[in-house]
């Protein structure tokens, strides 16, 4: 039910490809087309037929015209298939991940597949997206019915090649044997009689009984890694166009700034600078925004003359925020009522007075930034009329859009290659890098290579946005919890929260505490935010999981048999996706508990466990953490064990460990080392001594498990990270009495 | 300026700023692409080369510094034994998300290997902490080390690797 209910979501939400769907009538929309190519065979396959399906079983209306998803699979006559991967490759595995599934079905021996990076055109394979850990639950049906299409139309041809029933066929390693001879042909030897074949209705085709999979549920590496271990160029920042120049682009360093006066003259004179000149840009950070534009025949030397540009900037209002007028203003806000009610269950007050404990703390955290390896970059090409674009981006369809309408072309004429990118995290569903790239290659007339270096990478990113939580609790005499107020201090304006900045009034603990308030009040802010990689969660799991697990100890028992008791029965309760499903939340604690021995072993002075877990992005982890806290306070994570529930399949179990680990560890590097602090408007922080990342030495050993429950397989990018944080909170105050409730974690408070 | 370098055994001939990082000579003027640009100023290992077999940051080497330096980068590791079990091992263990890093770290990985065979998790901790992985592969990036190591030792050289199929 889960897969088909994104299905549905996604086939609403995806209003490209009209202007494919007009020419291709009925049969195109609602079956697989086939056309003969170069020899082999080229699948185009349209997947509308079952997202009108799914979205009906919804009652959702009528999907918008054209193809909901589709894919191509070429077949050689050496019997090489070629898969092509639609979706951006940001370091979560989907370019082998995506295919696994389609040759899966197809019933291909994985030795046999090549794969290709589709370039954007969402009418034919629909949704190109990286983000929000939903490729694996969007296309976890679709793919596989697209491979096992093929394969349907594969035994037609040798059926009618031998003359006999297609029942007497059978397939096994790209070839189809008939049963009683075992005669064989390859793939590729009837891939172009297939073509010529009608194409089966994809609703219609069998899939294969999991228990046979061959691929997936079984590690497959990377499929680029043999060539990225020998450095050849697949990032965007590797793009090469003839004769293309280099850019960079200077913004206001103080957010909603623009230029006054720049030195473009002296500038100019500079060595190998082509141009340089203003941009005038808006007040959106996610297009055009306002600075300076300096072009030049090698990157280094643009690189060099920003070192002498001189500006005047019109700072703007902006320039009077700051994170310590933020915290003083929280703090105002935290004496007041909330300004905004988000829920209010039961009778608070009278709870509260009743309560035999009253538990009250704030909690903090910091604004982040993505710090992506690969800096944001972008070539680009506009002449004649179109645009070409080589751009690292999750979000190229959007990406499109934006510089259409920047530089005035129709989006049909606007080719976007999607490069392999150097890490995403959220960052690049924002798009400006690509709006900028196409507005200075329009400019100077030539192609442009645009390169951010770290300091504009840092201070010109949509951050995490930081928060303030006041929180109490009342517990009776059993250590129940009986009331939970929660105070939001966060960012927005005009009742709206700033992009990411939100609180869902269904997030847990609410409709199990039977007296519970959560209000929001909200303080205008100019920096731009978005979403960094669980996007909400990563702070809020911070946050609930701590105060729970306060509660636990205020009540004087077991941390992670509190968390159980707290999830009361199992149900499904109201929540983002699928809903917050408690039996699951239960399924992982209790396993994080087995593997990790949980309260079983003794532990030295100043050592501890700590437990969180938390529903994220469809997926549930628990994570148990054990640190070792120094006299001076370091704190050294001794081991991991992370506990995930997923659904039915790990589609490739080498990347979910990867994954799962990199997750965790992203999450530690936030709890222990990373914040952006604002002053006078603009980011302090500029390179990675100032927002440093993790490094070796700071990795601790990460055990993985997961469950395999009845559900449709989800994603992964985001829900191992969110409890990673209160986890090693938690471990720590059990390790030394002192409870984190600000982030980054002050080790010099952890001194004994 | 024009400058003569020695690049994965071959001489290159450049005309460049001669306070060009060598990072922009490979990547822009060679057209080695390998080498990675991650934070300009020697902080984060993506740009790691050798330089007479010892790791250097390209991003903060001026090509006016170089000489007649023999300059091996990630296209050229895999011409030595040690460059070549680490770049089978990192593809065994799978150790890349992104990938934008793991040049970087198979450099740093390889001049260390090529001085300490079989190090100790201290040696690789004072080796590879300059290097920065983001997707946070650490725990398979030892452990690809230790079996390039493991490799190492369990043959002469890289020929016979080959005949047992290492
Ligand atoms: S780019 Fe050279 S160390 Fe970061
Ligand atoms: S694999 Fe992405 S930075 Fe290392």
């Amino acid at each position: 039910m889960l897969g088909e209910r994104h299905l549905a979501d996604s086939a609403v939400g995806c209003t490209q490809g009209k202007r494919h769907s007009a020419a291709g009538g009925a049969s195109r929309r609602d079956f697989l087309k086939v056309s003969a190519a170069g020899g082999g065979l080229l699948l185009q396959f349209s997947l509308r037929g079952i997202a009108k399906a799914a979205a009906m079983d919804q009652g959702d209306a009528e999907p918008s015209a054209g193809p909901m998803m589709s894919a191509f699979v070429r077949i050689a006559p050496d019997n090489i298939v070629t898969i092509v991967a639609k979706n951006p490759e940001i370091g979560q595995g989907i370019k082998t991940m995506l295919p696994m599934l389609i040759a899966e079905e197809l019933d291909v021996d994985w030795s046999q597949v090549r794969t290709e990076q589709a370039l954007l055109d969402p009418a034919l394979y629909g949704r190109q997206h990286a983000g929000g850990s939903t490729a694996t639950p969007q296309n976890w049906e679709p793919m596989r019915r697209v491979g096992a299409a093929a394969r349907q139309m594969l035994i037609r041809a040798a059926a009618r090649r031998w003359n006999v029933d297609e029942s007497e066929c059978e397939t096994t390693s790209g070839q189809v044997v008939q049963t009683s001879t075992r005669r064989a042909l390859t793939y590729g030897s009837i891939a172009a009689d297939a073509a010529k074949l009608p194409v089966p209705d994809l609703r219609s085709v069998s899939l294969k009984d999991p228990t046979t999979y061959k691929i997936i549920g079984h590690s497959t590496p990377g499929v680029d890694s043999p060539r990225i271990v020998k450095g050849e160029p697949l990032f965007g920042i590797d793009t090469v166009v003839p004769g293309m120049l280099y850019a960079v682009f200077q913004k206001c360093p103080v957010f909603g700034g623009k230029v006054a006066s720049a030195n473009l003259d002296r500038i100019k004179q500079l060595p190998g600078v082509r141009d340089a000149f203003v941009v005038e840009g808006g007040p959106d950070p996610h297009t055009l925004s306002p600075g300076i534009a300096i072009v030049a025949d090698k990157w280094w030397r643009a690189e060099k003359a920003r070192r002498q540009l001189q500006v005047e900037w019109d700072k703007g209002a902006g320039a009077a925020q700051s994170s310590a007028g933020f915290a003083r203003e929280a703090a105002a806000f935290a004496a007041k009522l909330p300004q905004h009610t988000l829920r209010d269950d039961g009778n608070l007050t009278k709870a509260l007075t009743e309560a035999a404990h009253v538990i009250e703390a704030a909690y903090a955290y910091p604004f982040l930034a993505h710090a992506t390896l690969e800096p944001m970059n972008c070539t680009a090409r506009v002449q004649n009329g179109t645009a070409e674009i080589w751009a690292p981006t999750q979000a190229p369809e959007p990406g499109r859009k934006l510089v259409a309408s920047a530089i005035g072309l129709d989006e049909r004429n606007i080719t976007v290659h999607i490069t392999r990118s150097g890490g995403g995290f959220g960052r690049r569903l924002a798009n400006d890098y690509m709006v900028e790239a196409a507005w200075i290659a329009k400019t100077v007339g030539a192609p442009v290579k645009l390169i951010w270096d770290r300091g504009d990478d840092i201070q010109h990113d949509f951050y995490r946005p930081g928060g303030f939580h006041f929180l109490k609790a009342g517990l009776d005499a059993d250590g129940k919890v009986i009331a939970w107020q929660q105070h939001f201090v966060s960012y927005g304006r005009n009742g709206k929260f700033a992009p990411s900045a939100d609180l869902s009034p269904d997030a847990f603990p609410a409709n199990r505490v039977a007296n519970l308030s959560y209000g929001a009040s909200l303080i205008p802010l100019v920096a731009p935010t978005g979403p960094l990689r669980a996007p909400g969660d990563n702070a809020l799991a911070f946050v609930f999981q701590s105060f729970i697990d306060e509660l636990a100890h205020a009540a004087g028992q077991d941390p992670l048999q509190f968390q159980i008791d707290l999830l009361g029965k199992d149900e499904v309760l109201p929540g983002k996706g699928a809903g917050f499903n408690t039996a699951r939340v239960r399924g992982v604690l209790e396993k994080v508990r087995e593997v990790s021995g949980w309260g079983q072993r003794k532990l030295p002075d100043r050592t501890g466990q700590g437990v969180a877990v938390y529903y994220s992005h469809l997926g549930y982890f628990a994570e148990v953490v054990e640190v070792a806290v120094a006299r001076d306070g370091a704190v050294k994570i001794n081991r991991v064990w992370a506990v995930g529930d997923i659904g039915s399949h790990v589609i490739n179990p080498t990347a979910a460990v990867n994954m799962t680990q990199g997750a965790v560890l992203d999450g530690f590097a936030e709890a222990l080392l990373q914040q952006v602090t604002i002053e006078g408007g603009r980011v302090v922080q500029g390179n990675f001594d100032t927002f440093p990342l993790l490094r070796l030495t700071q990795a601790a050993p990460i055990e993985v498990h997961f469950l395999t429950t009845d559900y449709s397989p989800t994603g992964l990018g985001e829900p191992p990270l969110p409890p990673a944080i209160p986890a090693l909170c938690n471990a720590i105050f059990a390790a030394t009495g002192k409870r984190i409730r600000s982030l980054p974690i002050d080790t010099a408070q952890l001194k004994a | 300026m024009k400058f003569s370098l020695q690049v994965n055994g071959r001489t290159h001939d450049v005309d460049v700023d001669a306070d060009t990082p060598l990072l922009w000579v490979l990547r822009d003027e060679i057209d080695l692409k390998g080498t990675k640009f991650g934070c300009g100023v020697g902080l984060c290992g993506a740009c790691t080369v050798h330089l007479n077999g010892a790791p250097v940051r390209s991003c903060s080497l001026p090509v006016s510094g170089i000489g007649n330096g023999a300059i091996t980068t990630i296209e050229g590791i895999g011409d030595a034994p040690v460059g070549a079990r680490l770049q089978k091992a990192w593809i065994d263990i799978d150790v890349v998300q992104c990938g934008y890093c793991q040049a970087g770290q198979i450099m740093s990985a390889a001049a260390l290997l090529a001085r300490t065979p079989a190090p100790s998790d201290e040696d690789i901790d004072a080796a590879m902490n300059g290097n920065i992985c983001r997707c946070g592969t650490y725990l398979r990036i030892r452990k690809a080390i230790k079996e390039a190591a493991k490799t190492n030792l369990g043959s002469e050289s890289g020929a016979t690797a080959a005949r047992k199929g290492t």
